[in-house]
């Protein structure tokens, strides 16, 4: 045999999907939610998007470059951070301080831990966060969609003018997302098309999601309203982050717990926090707020959530 | 009706491309190298000089202590060598070289038994042993082991293992067409030597021919049944098998007889078949050879001892450039450095994939997604135990269930990030067996 042959540890075979190929079709599954919020929010929603993903690109190639790792900026991480992060900011924010978000999402949130795979937290909401705390008037400059179809408190979220107005947005709205809201948060229908896909490509699994929104659902319909069972379920459903969190940032694998149940046990914790601040907490919204308690969780339940252990046979001795 | 499997597991494309030839026979090699420890246990002793004349069928290599088999001449002719040489599962090891005289002549001792369905099951199992069968699967235990469970096992049922859910593997499909009779007498000598009365036949659904010609077959046997399966990967494993049929649950670290099954393969039932009715011990197998770097793939009935290359020659050689070549399937199999190691008893084939196929792999960081761990069939953390078992904590790795691992290679077989879990499971394994002396026990402290 002249040739060289390669040899190796079985298995031979792999599948042809990676993590690149992964977090690129998280991209496409954006899509939809992208359309959307230039749809009802104008042309300044691309500019927000893209301000965030290069300054989140940018921002780790610099961190690995100064830390002599490996530049791994096209495997479509960061992008799918920087997405994320846009669409969880209000339209009418300044475009420097979306730019900063990109940058503190990629340097606090993911390299400070390490870089991809070894961060706690949800990096684009990492950053949402530390700006809402830094920018509370800029985070909350509502503007209302461009086709807006009801004129109580055009400047406000559905979610707000329910808190503080007891003003139901219709349901049509909410669905299609002609409604205030951060850019990407607001069409129910478009996040649902993306989830889809991902669901299709099995890159995320149903419980996280399904737990998720409806423990939020059922919690806000049992004491969100007057009396016991008269919340209004869908409204919930379909208002402020729920969805956006639901499908695309909770079920995040990294900070997520790994088992089935455990991902279910997330996904409960998740919407019963989103609840409790939605009903008796000071701010009208709390997905991201639940989603970082419960990523804080997500190692305490891997830890204690196992799988289920067999029989064991006494070994001689 | 609703399709029996098992939880976990993949579908990896099949590949069976050898499916519909039938098993040629390999015209006798010149030399076999027959090694002397082809099974699970212990190595055979040899038992003949170099110089020895030998007949097809002598024994040529004596098993030693309760698990070992022993080993017989493939072909008549000389011993011209006892010495090492390389192995397909591992270091060079003894092996014995006969050369061909070219007549093909069997030992004397060989002969029919028609009065087989009278012995006692101990002569069965005498026979077995003389036999030299192991299972044929491709693990090599031997079979006249798992024939003699201990007095406190209450033995039920045998399942023959008909899956063969490796891709590209025929060899076991193609016995189910050709020697379909033989199997179900191999299955009913085990059946009578255990003294059970529930026999299942478990045969994938891809494989829809074997089902119904083994249905036929059986069709007036009243304690047989034919089980098919889903097609997935690892079905053909003994107790993911035992789930699927029985839904028995094999506890951890024990053996299919804790729960009343002894599995077999159809190989393995063919050869006991062959030993008991024939006097044949077992000098020869069926080998797949396939993959896309083989000119012409087939299932070759060859000796054991041939040289891998002599089978590849018969194929019609290589077909461009070869980049892997593996003895058994792709998900399991031993990666080889060289074609002149011989068939043994566990050789289920000879797969060949292009330099084309062979990707070399870039590992990147786990993202937690937990594929591997929805996949695993015997349900533990592959992605848990890898990292401990780099970071050298193998103590943790076993609390986790490292031991339950058999190294089926879902789990690196559908990462994302390509870590190489199997490796490090091995790894953490051995690391294991040397600290605890081969108890495997716990109160490792790790390093």
């Amino acid at each position: 045999m002249s040739q060289k042959l390669v040899v190796s540890v079985s298995p031979h075979i792999r599948i042809k999907g990676n993590i690149p190929r992964m977090m690129w079709d998280v991209v496409i599954a954006l899509v939809p939610a992208t359309i959307a919020s230039v749809y009802f929010f104008g042309f300044k929603a691309i500019y927000i998007i893209l301000v965030t993903t290069f300054s989140a690109l940018i921002t780790e190639a610099i961190i690995q470059k100064l830390c002599k790792k490996p530049v791994t900026i096209f495997d479509g991480s960061a992008v799918v951070t920087g997405i994320l992060l846009a669409f969880n900011l209000p339209p009418g924010i300044p475009l420097w301080m979306a730019g900063a978000g990109g940058a503190i999402a990629i340097s606090i949130g993911k390299q400070a831990f390490g870089g991809l795979g070894h961060n706690i937290f949800n990096p684009a909401l990492v950053a949402r966060t530390i700006l809402l705390i830094s920018f509370p008037v800029a985070m909350t400059a509502w503007s209302p969609p461009r086709f807006i179809s009801f004129d109580a408190l055009t400047y406000a979220t559905p979610l707000t003018a329910l808190k503080e107005n007891s003003i139901l947005t219709p349901l049509k709205d909410l669905f299609l997302g002609n409604v205030g809201g951060c850019i990407g948060e607001t069409s129910a229908l478009a996040l649902i098309i993306g989830a889809l896909y991902l669901l299709l490509r099995k890159h995320i699994t149903w419980h996280i999601p399904f737990t998720f929104i409806a423990t939020a659902g059922i919690l806000c319909w049992l004491f969100g309203g007057a009396e016991l069972f008269r919340g209004p379920f869908l409204f919930h459903v379909l208002a402020g982050g729920l969805l956006l969190g639901a499908l695309f940032m909770a079920t995040d694998p990294v900070t997520s717990p790994t088992s089935r149940s455990g991902r279910m046990i997330f996904g409960i914790g998740c919407g019963a926090i989103t609840a409790l601040i939605r009903l008796k907490g000071g701010p009208p919204e709390g997905v991201s707020f639940s989603i970082l308690l419960m990523n804080a969780f997500a190692p305490l339940i891997d830890r204690f959530i196992r799988p289920r252990k067999k029989a064991r046979v006494k070994r001689g001795k | 009706m609703k399709i029996r499997s098992f939880r976990g597991g993949v579908h990896p494309p099949e590949e069976k491309i050898t499916s519909s030839l039938p098993i040629q026979e390999m015209p006798l090699p010149k030399k076999v190298v027959i090694l002397l420890s082809q099974h699970t246990g212990a190595p055979a002793k040899p038992v003949v000089k170099v110089g020895d004349r030998v007949k097809i069928g002598q024994k040529i290599g004596e098993a030693q202590g309760p698990i070992s088999s022993t080993i017989h001449a493939s072909l008549s002719g000389k011993v011209v060598d006892i010495s090492d040489h390389s192995h397909p599962l591992g270091p060079p090891s003894l092996a014995v070289t006969i050369e061909s005289d070219g007549r093909d002549e069997y030992h004397p001792k060989i002969k029919h038994n028609n009065d087989y369905f009278r012995l006692h099951p101990n002569e069965i199992r005498e026979i077995v042993r003389e036999a030299g069968i192991v299972g044929l699967g491709g693990a090599a235990f031997p079979t006249h082991v798992k024939l003699s469970p201990p007095e406190d096992k209450w033995i039920d049922t045998v399942i023959l293992n008909g899956c063969e859910c490796e891709p590209y593997l025929t060899c076991d499909h193609r016995l189910m067409i050709e020697k379909i009779y033989e199997i179900v007498q191999g299955l009913k000598i085990i059946a009578k030597t255990l003294e059970v009365t529930s026999c299942y036949i478990g045969i994938e659904r891809n494989k829809r021919d074997a089902i119904k010609a083994m249905r036929e077959e059986i069709r007036n046997e009243a304690n047989m049944e034919v089980i098919p399966l889903k097609t997935k990967y690892p079905q053909g494993s003994e107790k993911q098998l035992i789930k699927a049929i029985l839904n028995r649950e094999v506890p951890s670290g024990g053996l299919p007889l804790d729960v009343g099954v002894i599995v077999q393969n159809v190989g393995t039932a063919l050869a006991i078949s062959e030993a008991v009715r024939k006097g044949r011990p077992l000098i020869e197998r069926v080998v797949t050879v396939t993959g896309k770097g083989i000119k012409h793939p087939a299932n070759l009935r060859v000796r054991i001892g041939t040289l891998f290359q002599d089978l590849i020659d018969y194929c019609g050689g290589f077909r461009g450039r070869p980049g892997k070549i593996i003895m058994g399937g792709p998900l399991m199999g031993f990666n080889q450095y060289t074609t002149l190691v011989p068939v043994i008893k566990g050789t289920t084939g000879i797969l060949v994939l292009l330099k084309e196929e062979v990707v070399e792999i870039s590992e990147r960081s786990c993202i937690r997604c937990s594929r591997c761990v929805d996949v695993c069939p015997v349900d533990i953390l592959p992605n848990l135990i890898a990292q401990y078992a780099r970071k050298d904590r193998f103590d943790w790795a076993e609390e986790y269930g490292i031991l339950d691992c058999m190294e089926c290679g879902v789990c690196a077989y559908v990462c994302p990030a390509k870590i190489p879990l199997v490796q490090l499971i091995k790894y953490a394994k051995v690391q294991l067996t040397r600290a605890t002396g081969g108890t495997g026990d716990t109160g490792v402290t790790g390093g």
